[in-house]
């Protein structure tokens, strides 16, 4: 099962001291010890529980809530509903990767006319204790008009289904429709003239694909603790991604300013994308208002399954067309994706990203954002990538094969590169998709033996990758050490990339800078952490912060040497005297500039407050060998090699992190995970014993290599890597699925009923 | 309802206090105690969050009754490093980059020191299968199961 760690580095951008390297993390300790504080670990004093009362229904109008009963018992403090809640126009705003619609945020987080899923909020209440609260919820009387649901994107789509909202028209087609439907939007991308190019085909394959809803499965569930004063003013405790996002949402549902709410990031027990969004954040401000008393609010891991999350399932057909040597001439999609009970699934990201890592001229992808009785979807890392490139690198595979290609050379004649025009619009700088298939393909890995019933499958995969707001902090204290402010929540070790690059930009020792996730009062707006951009816009916003420390520190220099400051030079984390000056003076190091700090004009910090330009694609190839049971269908995942293009690899470890991660999160995907639904539209399965997330023991070591093409637009070459590591795993497992048993596989996930299922069917062979 | 008297000792130490006898040893660890370290994921025993050793036995404290303590003594992720000391599970967690979120952490680290309290060899699979009860979304494992076992290493030569 053991296999060696490879990392392989290729030559940095630039020489560095701290960029590349592997320091322990700032925030490391509080983590072995049990001391850092998530989201359920603050005690407020005088604090209530919060519980939420959830629809069992699908579908349902909701005609009466009676909270007498609850109210009336001893102990419940407060209880609000729909009716504490104003509407809001309809307005869409940006939430991690996705679109988010005001109308809509305030119906999840509390039905109104309707409740659209089972698990949808009908009330919540906040008591002394979590039993009373228990107890409280079984006395509110609800009565539903119960609505026939539907549940499957297919059905969703036909013209009898039972219609979601009788206001929805589907936006994006000419001419606007007449009747309502469960058809959000329709999106289209297209270069070229695929007609042409299928024309010039040799040989075209088309297969449609079925994927199932995939919880993000973060271990920390969802929890809060709001505080309210008389005087208006609230402080949030919550667990998320994007404290920012969170009170810009609290602020606009309880008709509060901006500045009246302050939100404090917990630490965060995992997100990938599912904690963009606010479910319990609103709830508990409002019962903290009405209460007058701190409320804290948790989900339980069934809520989380029911009510939060997922990402999409989806149907997905693909036809791909190329020549007897290899050239793909035309390539067409068409993507129907579950966006949950209101609109604004991933669908553009998944149109976009489905043929992006090949350089194409006759490109077709149509999209629909379809509403279902599920919950509504959230990100989910590489938001609709991971479900458009498992059909497009299944067919890639399966053209390959018949045409007698091995699948590397095939997307090596094909892949994207520098200079390609994407079928979304810009033109790719750098990337390094070329140097990932060349490194799959030089490793023992590739060439390693396989025994029978084993196969080997490989699959690439691309992510945009997002810069945005930003805003970091430098201080320099009294004696040369310095404190870094972001405002990203740190979920997989930001705080230490951001450190390394400060400590990089300024010249000094990476233990010297302490970082702190500020609060939303303590420094400038920071868009979330997602779209893989905490490290490369906290890396823009600190290079830019550390410049201004370096250019007030020279200007003290010069002060204390009593020569212009333009005579001053940073070098080595040192002022030194230069040109005419140069040797007249000792230089001075960052610490002793500090240290007469107060006398030389008062303290010294740099500040940026920006919005990071310049981020660039992260595309990864993925090689897996697994052996399928031909007894039981159950598929072993044997080796893994992950190799994906970094940019720059700020902490290294780190970056193999998210490539293992993410690979395990894709096993988890192609083999196991599903939102499984009965007839009456409940989810059957909203507990981590069926759901069947990856175990240790389900997946050897991951093997991961570093590709560096640096990015020319960041200061350290940095890409962003979190999220390309969730997109080839399911297409590259199809695959080698395919190389053992000659079954392809079009349905997610490839269960052990499925897999023996279709090897039966197959028979002996 | 009355609430009942347990007796136990928590970390080394002699512990007093109340629960309700519906109250699980988490709840009682988490909120009667305020110790916040074991972490609640699931409340079902499927994902080991909460992991806290009885009497050196591995086991889920959500569940556990808080009652079922009396006499009993538990130990948690906040009495794992000793005086100014990390244990050598703690240290090599963050020098393998163990964790990323951290939130499982607390309940990989208690269930990997029962494991080598027990077996202080244990194979690569060994370590995989033990901790086949604790649940990490982040990192893959790799980087867990190479800590456990470096920690092991180190442990057998001290």
């Amino acid at each position: 099962m053991a296999t060696v760690l490879k990392t392989e580095i290729q030559a940095p951008a630039r020489e560095t001291k701290w960029v590349g390297t592997r320091p322990i993390r700032p925030d490391g300790v509080d983590k072995v010890t049990g001391r850092a504080k998530f989201g359920a670990d603050l005690i407020l004093p005088g604090m209530l529980v919060g519980k939420v009362l959830r629809s069992p229904h699908p579908h349902a109008k909701i005609k009466s809530i009676d909270i007498s009963k609850a109210a009336a018992l001893p102990g419940v403090k407060a209880i609000v509903t729909r009716d504490d809640f104003q509407d809001l126009p309809s307005e869409f705003v940006p939430a991690g990767e996705m679109m988010v619609n005001y109308r809509d945020i305030v119906r999840n987080v509390m039905a109104r006319e309707k409740v659209l899923y089972e698990g949808h909020p009908v009330a919540a209440l906040a008591a002394t204790s979590a039993q009373i609260a228990k107890q409280a919820l079984k006395l509110i009387e609800v009565e539903y008009e119960v609505l026939p649901h539907v549940i499957d994107v297919l059905e969703a789509m036909k013209d009898d289904a039972p219609l979601l909202h009788d206001d929805l028209f589907t936006a994006g087609v000419e001419p606007a429709p007449s009747k309502p439907s469960n058809i959000a939007k329709r999106v289209e991308f297209a270069i070229g003239d695929i007609a042409a190019g299928f024309a010039e085909a040799d040989l075209v394959i088309e297969r449609t694909f079925d994927t199932k809803a995939v919880h993000q499965g973060y271990i920390e569930p969802h929890a809060c603790v709001a505080s309210f004063s008389e005087d208006g003013q609230a402080e949030l405790w919550c667990s998320t991604q994007g404290h920012y996002i969170v009170r810009g949402h609290c602020a606009k549902m309880l008709g509060m300013d901006i500045s009246e709410l302050r939100v404090t990031a917990s630490e965060i027990g995992g997100g990938f994308g599912g904690k963009t969004v606010v479910y319990l954040e609103p709830l508990a401000l409002a019962l903290s208002r009405k209460s007058n008393r701190p409320v804290k609010m948790v989900m339980s891991r069934e809520e989380v399954f029911r009510a939060t999350g997922p990402t999409s399932g989806a149907n997905v057909r693909v036809k791909i067309g190329a020549t007897r040597d290899g050239r793909i001439t035309a390539a067409e999609g068409e993507l129907k994706y579950q966006a949950g009970a209101f609109q604004g699934g991933p669908i553009q990201p998944g149109c976009m990203a489905a043929f992006a890592p090949y350089d194409l001229a006759n490109v077709k992808v149509v999209g629909f954002d379809v509403v279902t009785n599920r919950p509504k979807v959230a990100a989910y890392r590489a938001p609709g990538a991971p479900i458009s490139e498992f059909a497009v690198e299944s067919v890639i595979d399966e053209l390959a094969k018949k045409i007698g290609i091995d699948p590397i050379d095939f997307r090596l004649k094909n892949a994207a590169k520098e200079g390609t025009r994407t079928a979304y619009g810009p033109k790719l700088g750098p990337v390094g998709l070329i140097e990932t298939l060349k490194r799959i393909k030089a490793s023992e890995h590739y060439h390693a033996p396989l025994k029978p019933n084993q196969g080997r499958g490989i699959a690439s995969g691309f992510w945009f990758n997002i810069g945005g707001e930003t805003s970091v902090s430098i201080n320099v204290n009294e004696d040369g050490t310095v404190t870094l402010m972001a405002g990203t929540p740190d979920i997989g070790g930001s705080r230490a990339s951001s450190c390394l690059m400060a400590a990089e930009a300024l010249g000094i020792d990476y233990d010297k800078v302490r970082p702190i996730i500020a609060d939303t009062s303590s420094l400038g707006y920071t868009f979330l952490t997602g779209g893989s951009r905490a490290t490369f816009s906290n890396g823009v916003a600190a290079n830019e912060a550390a410049q201004q420390v370096i250019k007030e520190m020279c200007a003290r220099a010069a002060k204390i040497w009593e020569i212009p400051a333009d005579a001053v030079r940073w070098e080595d984390g040192m002022a030194k005297p230069a040109g005419a000056n140069a040797g007249d003076f000792e230089p001075l190091s960052f610490a002793e500039i500090a240290k007469m700090a107060g006398k030389t004009g008062g303290p010294i910090a740099g500040h940026a407050h920006l919005n990071a330009q310049g981020a660039a694609p992260s595309f990864g190839t993925h090689l897996v060998d697994l052996e399928v049971d031909k007894e039981t269908g159950r598929v072993t995942i044997l080796r893994y090699t992950v190799a994906q293009d970094a940019g720059r690899a700020v902490h290294p470890a780190y970056v193999e992190g998210q490539y293992q991660g993410g690979a395990v999160q894709g096993i988890g995907w192609a083999l196991n995970e599903e939102y499984i639904y009965g007839p009456d539209g409940r989810l059957q399965n909203p507990g981590f014993l069926d759901y069947r997330m990856p175990v240790a023991s389900d997946v050897p070591m991951i093997d991961t290599v570093i590709v560096e093409v640096a990015n020319p637009r960041h200061p350290f070459g940095v890409r962003g890597v979190g999220e390309t590591p969730i997109v080839p795993p399911m297409a590259a497992i199809a695959n080698a699925i395919e190389q053992a048993t000659g079954i392809r596989f079009t349905e997610l996930p490839m269960s052990p009923p499925k897999v023996l299922k279709a090897i039966e069917a197959n028979g002996p062979g | 309802m009355a609430k009942t008297y347990v007796s136990t000792t928590i970390n080394g130490e002699p512990t007093e206090f109340l629960c309700e006898t519906q109250q699980t040893m988490l709840d009682v660890l988490r909120d009667v105690i305020g110790l916040t370290g074991s972490k609640e994921g699931c409340a079902s025993g499927d994902c080991g969050a909460c992991s806290v050793l009885l009497d050196g036995r591995l086991v889920c404290a959500c569940l556990v009754l808080g009652a079922e303590a009396e006499g009993h003594a538990i130990e948690t992720i906040e009495g794992m490093a000793k005086a100014d000391e990390l244990h050598p599970l703690q240290r090599k967690f963050l020098e393998h980059a163990a964790l990323q979120c951290g939130v499982c952490t607390p309940g990989f680290l208690i269930a990997a020191k029962a494991l080598l309290e027990k077996h202080p060899d244990p194979s690569e699979t060994e370590v995989r299968y033990w901790l086949a009860g604790n649940l990490c979304r982040c990192t893959g494992y790799d980087k867990i199961v190479r800590a456990v076992l470096d920690a092991a290493t180190e442990m057998r030569g001290s």
